[in-house]
Formats: C-alpha cells, sequence, structure tokens
C-alpha cells in the first residue's frame, strides 16, 4: 500500500511542473507588456521602467524567471493583486471557504437524490419510474446551469418571494466568521434569524451547483446497481430467500458504491468550473467569481495564482479518490 | 483455344471482383441496417436525432424561416411579451428584446452560431486529438510519455476555467472561444484513441499487417484507426454538446461572441439586467440551448448503445 501511494504521488510531480509552467506561461502569454499594464493609463518614464522590470526580474532569463517562481510557489509566494495589492494566496484563503461549503452542500444534495434516485431505477429496470428518472437525468446532465440558475431566480425570487437573490447572508446580520462558513458562523453568532438566512441563501446556488452532479451521479448509481444486480452472489442471496429490500441495500449497494464513490470525488472539478458560473449569477463570494472578476479586471497576478490553485486542488481530490479507490479494490493496488 | 480459356479465367476474375464488390457494397449495407436497427430501438435517440436534424434544417434556411431581422431594432417594441401574454404582438410571437428585436428571428440565426460552434470545435479536437493519439499510441517510449503528460495537465484544469483564461489571452471574442474550447476538449480524443490503439496494436490483424510490410502510418491510418472509431464517435457526439454548452457559459460570461451576435449564451448575458421584468427574453434563449443539447446527449446514448458491441445484446 505505501509503494502504491508513493507511486501515486510521484506520478504528480511532472503534472503539477505542467500546471505551473502554464500559470507561469500565462502572464507571459498575454499581449502587451505586463510591466506597462502595471502602469495602466498614466504610462511611466523610461527609468521607472527599467526599475520595475528589475524588481519584477523581468530582464533575466526565462529560466531563471522560472526558477523563482518555482521556489516562490513552494514558499507559499503566489505575487499579489494588483488591484487590493494582498498576496494571491490570502485572498484565496479568505474566499475559498465559501466555495467549499458551497460545492460541499451541491455535492451531498446531488447524492442524496441521485443514489437513492439510481437504485429505484435500476430495481424496477424498464419501468416507467425508470424512464421518467432517467429522462430527467438526462435534461439535468444537458442543462445550461447559468441558465438554470436565472430559472429559478426567476421562480423562487421573483415570483414566489422565498429566497434572496444574492450573497452569502442577509446585510441585517454582523457578527465574526472564526471559521469562514457561513452555515457553522451563523449558528455560533447566536443571533436568531441568522441561520435561517444563511440557508436561505445557500439553498438556490446549491441547488444549481449540484445538477450537472446529481444527474452524472444517479446514471452512474443506476448502471453500477445493473451490474452488481445481475452477479452470481445476488441470485444466491435472493434465492436463499433474504428480503428483496436487504438484498438491494446490503449485498448489492456496497458494491455498487465503489464506482459511484469514485465519479462523485471527480465530481470536483465539474464543481470548480460549475461554481464560476453560479457564483457569478448568485453573486457568491467565492473562488469561482475571484476568478472571473480577475480576468475582466486585469488582475493577472490572481488569475495566475488561481489557476495554480485550482489545479492542484482538483489534483490533489483525484489522488485522494484513486487512493482510496485502491484502498476500496486491491486488485487496482497491486497492478 | 488456349486463347479463349485465358479470356474465360479474366472473365471469372472479373465477375468475382464484381461479385466481391457487390457483396462488400451489401455488408456495408447490412452493417448499416444494424446500427439502425439498434439504434432505433431507443426511442429517446430517434426523438433526438429528429430534433437534430430539424434544427440543422432551421440553421440552413434561417433567413427564410426568420419572420424579421436578428438585428434590427424597433424602438415602437420594446421588450413586448410573446403574442398570448396581454400586451403582445401577433407580428412578434415570441415577443421582443431591450432594443426591440424579434426574439424568434433572433433564436433562429442563433441556432446557426450553436451548430458552427459544435461542428468547427469537434472537428478540431477530433482530428488533432486522433493524430496526437495515434502517435502516442503506436510510438510509446518518450512520445509517448511526453504527450500524456502534457494531457494530464490539460485535464488538471476544470475546463471552462481553462478555457475562460484562454480567451483572456487570445482577446473575446467567438473564435478564440472555439480554439480554447477544441483544445480543452481535445485530451479526450487523445486518451480514447491511444488506448483503442493499445489495445489493437498487438492483435493479429495489425500483426500480419506489419508482416506484410505495411509502412507506419498506413498500419496507423488504414489498419487500426477503422477499428477504433466506435468510441471515438459517442465522444464525438458528447463532445458536440459540450462545445455549445461551453460557448455558450463563455457567452454569457461576456467571453464568447459578442454583442449583438445573437448567440444563444450572449443572448442570455445581454436578458440578466431584465430577468425580473421580462421573462421571456432570459427563458427562450436558455431553453433553446437545452432542446439543442438535450437532442444530442440522446442521439450519443443512442449510438453508444448501437456501437458498442459489449452493451448490444446485454
Amino acid at each position: 500500500m505505501f509503494r502504491f501511494v508513493l507511486q501515486r504521488i510521484s506520478l504528480l510531480i511532472p503534472t503539477f511542473i505542467g500546471v505551473s509552467i502554464v500559470a507561469f506561461a500565462f502572464i507571459r502569454l498575454l499581449p502587451g507588456d505586463p510591466i506597462l499594464l502595471l502602469a495602466g493609463e498614466r504610462g511611466m518614464t523610461a527609468e521607472r521602467y527599467a526599475e520595475l522590470q528589475q524588481v519584477y526580474g523581468y530582464d533575466r532569463p526565462l529560466l531563471v524567471q522560472y526558477g523563482d517562481y518555482l521556489w516562490g510557489i513552494l514558499q507559499g509566494d503566489l505575487g499579489t493583486s494588483i488591484v487590493t495589492k494582498r498576496p494571491v494566496l490570502s485572498e484565496f484563503m479568505t474566499l475559498f471557504p465559501a466555495t467549499l461549503e458551497l460545492s460541499f452542500c451541491a455535492i451531498v444534495f446531488a447524492a442524496a437524490l441521485g443514489i437513492p434516485a439510481g437504485v429505484f431505477a435500476a430495481v424496477k429496470r424498464g419501468s416507467w419510474f425508470d424512464q421518467t428518472i432517467m429522462g430527467t437525468a438526462l435534461v439535468g446532465y444537458s442543462m445550461p446551469i447559468f441558465w438554470w440558475g436565472l430559472l429559478l431566480i426567476i421562480l423562487f425570487s421573483g415570483i414566489l418571494g422565498w429566497t434572496p437573490v444574492s450573497g452569502r447572508i442577509s446585510l441585517l446580520y454582523y457578527f465574526p466568521q472564526p471559521t469562514g462558513f457561513m452555515l457553522i458562523d451563523s449558528l455560533l453568532s447566536g443571533q436568531e434569524g441568522a441561520f435561517k438566512s444563511a440557508v436561505s441563501h445557500l439553498i438556490l446556488p446549491a441547488i444549481v451547483l449540484g445538477t450537472i452532479p446529481l444527474a452524472v451521479i444517479a446514471r452512474q448509481t443506476r448502471s453500477a446497481m445493473l451490474e452488481v444486480l445481475g452477479e452470481d452472489y445476488v441470485r444466491t442471496a435472493r434465492a436463499k430467500g433474504l428480503p428483496p429490500l436487504r438484498v438491494v441495500g446490503l449485498h448489492a449497494l456496497r458494491n455498487a458504491l465503489i464506482p459511484v464513490i469514485t465519479v462523485i470525488g471527480l465530481q470536483v472539478g465539474v464543481l470548480l468550473a460549475g461554481a464560476i458560473l453560479t457564483e457569478t449569477i448568485f453573486s457568491w463570494p467565492g473562488v469561482g467569481k475571484w476568478m472571473v472578476d480577475s480576468v475582466f479586471k486585469r488582475d493577472y497576478p490572481v488569475v495566475q495564482g488561481g489557476l495554480l490553485l485550482i489545479a492542484g486542488l482538483v489534483m490533489v481530490v483525484n489522488l485522494i479518490v484513486d487512493l482510496l479507490y485502491g484502498l476500496i479494490n486491491p486488485r487496482i493496488r497491486h497492478n | 483455344m488456349v486463347h479463349t480459356e485465358e479470356l474465360n479465367v479474366i472473365d471469372d476474375a472479373e465477375a468475382a471482383k464484381k461479385r466481391a464488390l457487390k457483396s462488400g457494397w451489401s455488408a456495408r449495407r447490412a452493417m448499416l441496417a444494424e446500427f439502425w436497427f439498434y439504434f432505433s430501438e431507443n426511442k429517446g435517440a430517434v426523438i433526438g436525432l429528429v430534433v437534430f436534424v430539424a434544427l440543422v434544417l432551421v440553421a440552413l434556411f434561417a433567413p427564410l424561416l426568420a419572420p424579421h431581422s436578428p438585428t434590427i431594432q424597433n424602438r415602437d417594441a420594446l421588450l413586448l411579451p410573446p403574442f398570448w401574454q396581454e400586451g403582445g404582438n401577433a407580428a412578434y410571437i415570441l415577443g421582443t428584446d431591450a432594443v426591440g428585436r424579434d426574439m424568434l428571428s433572433r433564436l433562429i440565426y442563433g441556432s446557426r452560431f450553436s451548430l458552427f460552434i459544435g461542428v468547427i470545435v469537434v472537428s478540431v479536437a477530433l482530428t488533432g486529438g486522433i493524430l496526437i493519439g495515434l502517435i502516442a499510441g503506436f510510438f510509446r517510449g518518450w512520445v509517448d510519455i511526453v504527450i500524456m503528460r502534457v494531457m494530464d495537465v490539460i485535464l488538471a484544469f476544470p475546463s471552462l476555467l481553462l478555457a475562460l483564461v484562454l480567451v483572456a489571452i487570445l482577446g473575446p471574442g467567438l473564435v478564440n472561444a472555439m480554439i480554447a474550447i477544441a483544445l480543452v476538449l481535445q485530451p479526450h480524443f487523445v486518451r480514447l484513441t491511444r488506448a483503442s490503439v493499445l489495445s489493437e496494436k498487438s492483435k493479429d490483424y495489425v500483426v500480419s499487417a506489419r508482416v506484410a510490410g505495411a509502412g507506419p502510418v498506413r498500419l496507423m491510418v488504414k489498419t487500426i484507426l477503422p477499428n477504433c472509431l466506435a468510441p471515438l464517435i459517442v465522444q464525438a457526439t458528447l463532445s458536440f454538446s459540450t462545445a455549445i454548452l461551453d460557448a455558450a457559459a463563455l457567452g454569457f460570461l461576456g467571453m464568447g461572441a459578442q454583442p449583438p451576435t445573437p448567440e444563444w449564451g450572449t443572448m442570455l448575458a445581454e436578458a440578466r439586467e431584465f430577468i425580473l421584468r421580462a421573462w421571456w427574453v432570459v427563458t427562450f434563449p436558455g431553453l433553446a440551448i437545452l432542446v439543442t443539447v438535450l437532442a444530442i446527449n440522446l442521439v450519443g446514448d443512442g449510438l453508444r448503445d448501437a456501437l458498442d458491441p459489449k452493451l448490444k445484446r446485454s
């Protein structure tokens, strides 16, 4: 197992170097001079230009610059935002809990609905129930989520007036945020109605972000269940006269869940891409909206740093999924 | 005497060749019939195909079908609701947008952009992906390692984020958005092609072709590739819908097609501020995206059922 872990981690190193090259190249591929970009429309004198070039190290060979960049990353230095003048890493850390909270609720929503739906569809294979669920899942899978979000806003915020349109909590509430997770902080604050406000702000974005994972999980659960239900040991369990619920719930589902859990883990990329759209629609102050805003504000150090951090995050989560999969399934480990 | 015998032999050969050609043709027809048999068993796939063909027709004949120009603004008809609502006008069946352009005409012209995006992006990603995947799978060694690591790097980024950043580098616009999306989708084709090549390469028919003296290009393109096509076709269909969705998302974020282009995602971005006042400017473009993507995904599911021999008779 230890060998397996080491091997998987070592596979990540070239990918991480590649990702860092992409992030490094990003600023240099942009049209225009990065230093003139810093100056904005004011322009600058030739001396100041030379000075800044030295400060940022743009006068040195590319390879040296890249080495410096990599060394900086390893020490947690991802540059400074042009707009806020704050370190990119600390901005990311402030905003990330919002994205994590949203993504976590989205995936819980998706799994809580998707797994039972997939199981029932598989058990009742071919029935109208199965067809309805799979039809709905395909619609969800095809959904342009930015439109889906707008529709839900029209219905639940506009017509019914049930939920707020944007943000994480009502402006009426103000309290310290030790964890950064609004659901927890609002509970800790002890203010009346704060938690309810946080939930009502979270519910629509979580549904929107969870829609595609929900569809994927339902489809995956169904096909995994169908495969397992045809296995000999399930037939044996049935033949022994075990109640159907026990056969499906205990014997079949446990084995069908392995690919499902993998799929859930692999949704992290989908979630982060979806967060870009969902957070933009709901003005959710998370990493996705931060990236979009930075692209528009031409805050390139932030885009560069965010790119690296998000890719790193996806890689780490995929690694964890991979390792867990190896832990559950020894055949992978010894291959 | 000998002469006629020779002629007879030649005649026989000719006839055999003709028969072979004919049977090749009918074999192909039989394959197609078998494909259609399995494809048409999936009702959803057939419905998807019908909708898709209808969309293609709408896109082709957009100038004939659209009742108004997609770009001319009409100041007497700002934000008119659809005709069945109070205040609607039968001349504008689906209403008008904030500057008085006919929604239906813009949607009809929009189908051209979406289908165009899908076709171009998939063609670029498919060609590039097959080529790179063939090279990686066929030559193995360090070529393979380098290619696959580069693909891993591309796949490490959430696709929409990478496309967004690429468009930031290249500059906003439809063409740049298509380039970015093609680049992001391409690793899937590389991986699929490489995996199929690896599994096909050691099979007898490839070995015998190699022994018969086939060169690497012929082996790759004529011997191996046709046998790897089924999963690639399915992936191409799925990528077609992903390309449309991603292009619309980029348009929605203001990084894809620019106004006044009647691209559906861009239309949604323009409609956002009227979301609580004029539901139709938000609802219809998104519905158009959903229907198109759904139709293509239905076809994709049907293709997978029909082309994947493992699932065929289960």
